[in-house]
């Protein structure tokens, strides 16, 4: 605020001879560097906007009206700074390079601001905002037709919250006054949910991990977005209640609770879509080049992923000649280039599992039979032949990493019930039902600690650290458990001296593909229409990537009808 | 009307309601027989698949949460349902009212089981427990009082059960009070039924004091105004249709003792006669003749119907004679004067038919064949050719060694 007011003034200051001024609360000029007031008084140039509307800027500073009840006006805008703010904070606690914080994350929420229309602009004369809170209900509200009712604002809402609670909500502030004015606790709540801002891209709480992928992708920091998410919903990044660090003076009531209040967990085709959106609104040139060396490049994903699942590091060959055969490995096709409609959205984690998955297809069928059948003839090798290192047993291999991931399975299942939602700062849609909510609040306290002591000696574990890999093997385990090392002899043939598969055959398991425009899908993926061994597969990648397995059998059909 | 947090305009589930509330009658038992801790284990409904889709992350995995609950319920691992417990409370933040059963009274239900088997816990956390359960919804305040009160007796707490029982039946909330009356009746019938056990212990006390020739007019004091509090609920409760099977028999004790003349005897003797078992039928036996006894009942033929069915009964089946024996041992030296004199048997006939017809017919049974009133009534009948009579005297003729039987050695009372 205190630039744009101060920017016609560009007197020296006295004192000190620098040009940096701001304005005191009595609206004297004084300067930033030394502190020196002057006599100079800011007067208002232009009265064109002053009558009906409000000067609207950010203010990083201080300088904030007063509500009666020791809160102050804040812009939904600002809530999400703040919450910006904290997960940058969080991921460079994780490792991530301090530049993306203050030069890359910044700049891109500097573009968004500006391009929204929401700061950094002058705002075109004559518009008006309308503002619509409790305290300012002007008194010709109900004459204006086109304002949306209470409802109709709830419902257009993208965050997920309980309809019930809203339609409770709803008639809860009806009944409080007679003008339909709607609450919230910041200043344009009400505005944030109309209609008319989708064309500006509206911000949401997903959105906020977009910005943070998309600063991470722009400093090919080595986190991929399913790490992202994974690390929000093992809370290492705030996300869920994040609003509780906000200050005490911006309040959150009412309408605010519907945009910074999720109750789902961040979708990945969500965040990932959005993250597009975002690049191409804010009109970012192509982002630095993934090459080879790169971490989100298919090899080393690949590599990170194959020794994940345990298996052999030789497939690694594989994996890289059929990155090589379809194409993928081109930086064309890897780097970003927002705006570009004719480049394929890369995932990259999706599409390095999918290529394994392809890999495996190719050398084991993954047909409920042929994988089974070189996993005998191995058996029979290794028991018969123990020099020249193990070769690998698909078997062997199926029931370590199964029963592994049954049991990582079953942790996450529990954790997920176990999750708490709420947090100790109290919600409340309305004044009127404050009471109401700490009441509330304070019996599930009570109730959980009542509860919490019959749980005898089960603590809560504490958050586990933040680490890369969930399923870890060690060669040094002598109980064979480690497949990294084995061969993959058994399965190929040579072949004019080069390794082959041995079954020349492969198809494609999908019997019909679908529309990818219609349905989001290229192909449906019904558990009971596909081998169990490929289901499998699929189950192990979706549960290290935390996605559907629907999302790889896609990227896998895409792969796959390249390289026929 | 603050300290109730749930907002009570929610959707009445009245048809659950309904159905719990029978089945806890069925199961209600006597408070002298060990009472069965009510176990209402809050299955989901069904849900069906596709609605999951649209299901926010919090429903759903609150939705898990409860289903590992239910499974360490029915595992009866008590450790692990209380740690998921803990996860689930704060569903009780958000609103739920569409739901069929919703998370309040899940974790009313849960929080129960949990509290009453789990080794670590005590009673007066329980009760604590069960105070807030109460203040979180106005529709089942009185069903929450209720449970409470039989955990309450289950746990030998009989004063304070009676005390929670006495709140919950003084708690006025609007038409809630209308709608929840069928609970208060069963508040009323229990606090009755308390109030029986009170009035028996202290008639007990009073029995023992008595043999020493002591009687304390304290004590009985107190048993009268127990009694006046039982009858008066009990009253209440027989009116309304239903199984009451206990009360009713409470009731009828108290009555038993003090007024054994009451007009309920009919009744109950009749109940008791249908009732398979063979105690209860000779209760009946006993309660008839017990009303016999009494001047009032000399005229009224239906009391007189009820005895000579039920001694009928007895003679043709030839079991059981020893219990008539022993309800004639007493009376044998008196009754015969008091119901079965010749001019009882000429009034008899000359005023009421079926009256004669039925004492004649016990008087036969009782007194033989060749009794003064027997003789009369059955020489009249047959005069008139009343055919009932023929058959009377028919049927009294062919067992006449009974009455031998049932009036003992001979050495006593000499029939006339």
């Amino acid at each position: 605020m205190d630039e744009e007011d101060t920017r016609d003034f560009n007197e020296r200051c006295a004192q000190c001879s620098e040009v940096n001024w701001g304005l005191t609360d009595g609206g004297r000029f004084y300067c930033r560097s030394c502190h020196n007031v002057t006599e100079r008084t800011r007067e208002v140039v232009n009265t064109d906007f002053i009558t009906n509307s409000r000067v609207q800027t950010i203010s990083k500073g201080s300088k904030k009206q007063e509500k009666n009840d020791g809160g102050c006006e804040w812009y939904i805008c600002e809530g999400f700074q703040l919450v910006l703010k904290k997960q940058v904070e969080a991921l460079e606690a994780l490792g991530v390079c301090p530049q993306m914080k203050d030069e890359i994350l910044c700049n891109f929420w500097r573009c968004y601001l500006q391009k929204s229309k929401q700061a950094y602009c002058k705002r075109p004369a004559g518009e008006t905002v309308k503002t619509l809170s409790v305290c300012e209900s002007s008194t010709d509200v109900d004459s204006d037709p086109e304002r949306p009712s209470l409802l109709h604002l709830l419902s257009l809402s993208e965050s997920e919250g309980d309809l019930q609670t809203d339609c409770s909500f709803a008639s809860s502030v009806s009944k409080v006054s007679e003008s339909t004015s709607v609450y919230s606790g910041s200043v344009d709540g009400s505005l944030y949910l109309m209609k008319n801002q989708k064309e500006k891209l509206r911000m949401t709480m997903p959105m906020t991990l977009s910005f943070c992928y998309l600063a991470l992708l722009w400093v090919r920091e080595p986190i991929t977005l399913s790490e992202l998410l994974r690390f929000v919903v093992e809370g290492h990044i705030p996300y869920m209640n994040v609003f509780q660090h906000f200050p005490e003076k911006m309040k959150l009531c009412g309408l605010d609770l519907k945009i910074f209040c999720v109750e789902s967990w961040p979708e990945y085709k969500e965040v990932f879509n959005k993250m597009h959106e975002l690049a191409a609104f804010l009109d970012l040139p192509r982002f630095p080049d993934i090459t080879e060396s790169c971490f989100l490049h298919p090899d080393m994903l690949c590599m990170k992923y194959l020794m994940e699942a345990n298996l052999p590091d030789e497939l690694h060959n594989w994996t890289c000649r059929v990155v090589k055969k379809i194409g993928i490995g081109e930086v064309d096709f890897l780097t970003l280039t927002p705006g570009n409609k004719s480049t394929r959205k890369v995932k990259y984690d999706v599409l390095a599992a999918a290529v394994i998955v392809v890999v495996l297809k190719l050398l084991f069928l993954l047909d409920d039979h042929y994988e089974w059948l070189l996993s005998e003839f191995a058996e029979e090798r290794n028991k018969n032949n123990t020099e020249g290192g193990p070769y690998f047993e698909f078997k062997k291999w199926y029931e370590v990493v199964k029963h592994s991931l049954d049991v990582e399975q079953k942790k996450l299942d529990e954790e997920k019930a176990k999750y708490l939602w709420r947090c100790e700062k109290p919600l409340f849609y309305s004044v009127k039902n404050k009471s109401k909510v700490l009441k509330r609040r304070q019996m599930v306290v009570n109730l959980q600690n009542q509860f919490g002591k019959l749980s005898g000696s089960v603590q809560r574990a504490e958050k586990p650290n933040p680490s890369s890999f969930q399923l870890s093997w060690s060669e040094e385990n002598t109980d064979g458990s480690c497949f990294h090392g084995h061969s993959l002899k058994g399965v190929l043939q040579e072949k004019c001296g080069l390794l082959t598969v041995m079954n020349p055959d492969y198809w494609l398991c999908t019997v019909k593909l679908c529309n990818e425009k219609l349905c989001g899908h290229l192909a449906h993926y019904r558990e009971v229409e596909f081998p169990q061994s490929y289901h499998f597969v699929l189950g192990l990648f979706s549960f290290l990537l935390r996605i559907q397995p629907s999302y790889i059998h896609d990227e896998f059909n895409k792969s796959t009808l390249v390289l026929e | 009307m603050d300290s109730f947090l749930e907002d009570y305009e929610e959707a009445p589930a009245v048809v659950v309601g309904g159905k719990r509330r029978r089945r806890r009658r069925r199961r209600s038992p006597a408070t002298q027989a060990a009472l069965q801790p009510l176990l209402h284990l809050p299955f989901l409904p069904p849900q069906p698949v596709s609605s999951n889709e649209h299901k926010s992350n919090f429903k759903k995995s609150k939705e898990a949460c409860l289903s590992y609950i239910q499974d360490a319920l029915l595992q009866k691992q008590w450790k692990r349902a209380a740690e998921f417990l803990t996860c689930y409370v704060e569903s009780l933040e958000k609103d739920y009212s569409r739901e069929h059963i919703g998370p309040s009274e899940m974790i009313w239900r849960i929080g129960t089981e949990i509290l009453w088997h789990h080794s670590q816990s005590r009673m007066k956390e329980f009760s604590c427990f069960m105070e807030q359960m109460k203040t979180l919804g106005v529709k089942r305040y009185l069903k929450v009082c209720l449970e409470h009160v039989f955990h309450l007796l289950c746990n030998g707490q009989i004063d304070e059960a009676y005390q929670n029982l006495s709140l919950a039946e003084s708690w006025r909330f609007g038409e809630q009070t209308a709608i929840q009356d069928k609970e208060i009746k069963l508040i009323q019938a229990y606090r009755g039924l308390l109030d029986y056990c009170s009035w028996s212990k202290q008639k007990k006390i009073l029995l023992e004091h008595g043999e020493d020739g002591f009687a304390d007019l304290a004590v009985e004091q107190e048993m009268h105004s127990y009694f006046r509090k039982a009858a008066v609920n009990l009253k209440e409760i027989i009116k309304i249709p239903g199984v009451w099977d206990v009360f009713v028999k409470c009731y009828v004790d108290i009555l038993h003792d003090i007024v054994p003349s009451h007009e309920l005897m009919i009744d109950f003797n009749t109940m008791l006669q249908k009732s398979k078992k063979r105690k209860k039928r000779q209760l009946g036996l006993e309660v008839i003749f017990a009303a016999l006894d009494y001047a009032g009942w000399k005229e009224n033929a239906k009391a007189w119907s009820c005895l000579a069915r039920q001694v009928k009964q007895i003679v043709i089946s030839e079991k059981h004679l020893d219990w008539i024996k022993q309800e004639w041992s007493s009376r044998k030296d008196w009754w015969p004067d008091f119901h079965f004199s010749r001019y009882l048997a000429k009034r008899n006939w000359q005023e009421n038919k079926s009256l004669s017809h039925e004492k004649a017919l016990v008087a036969g049974i009782l007194l033989g064949k060749d009794c003064k009133y027997f003789k009369y009534v059955s020489h009249q009948g047959c005069k008139a050719q009343l055919k009932r009579f023929r058959m009377l005297k028919k049927f009294v003729t062919r067992h006449n060694p009974v009455y031998l039987r049932i009036s003992g050695p001979p050495d006593c009372s000499v029939q006339r």
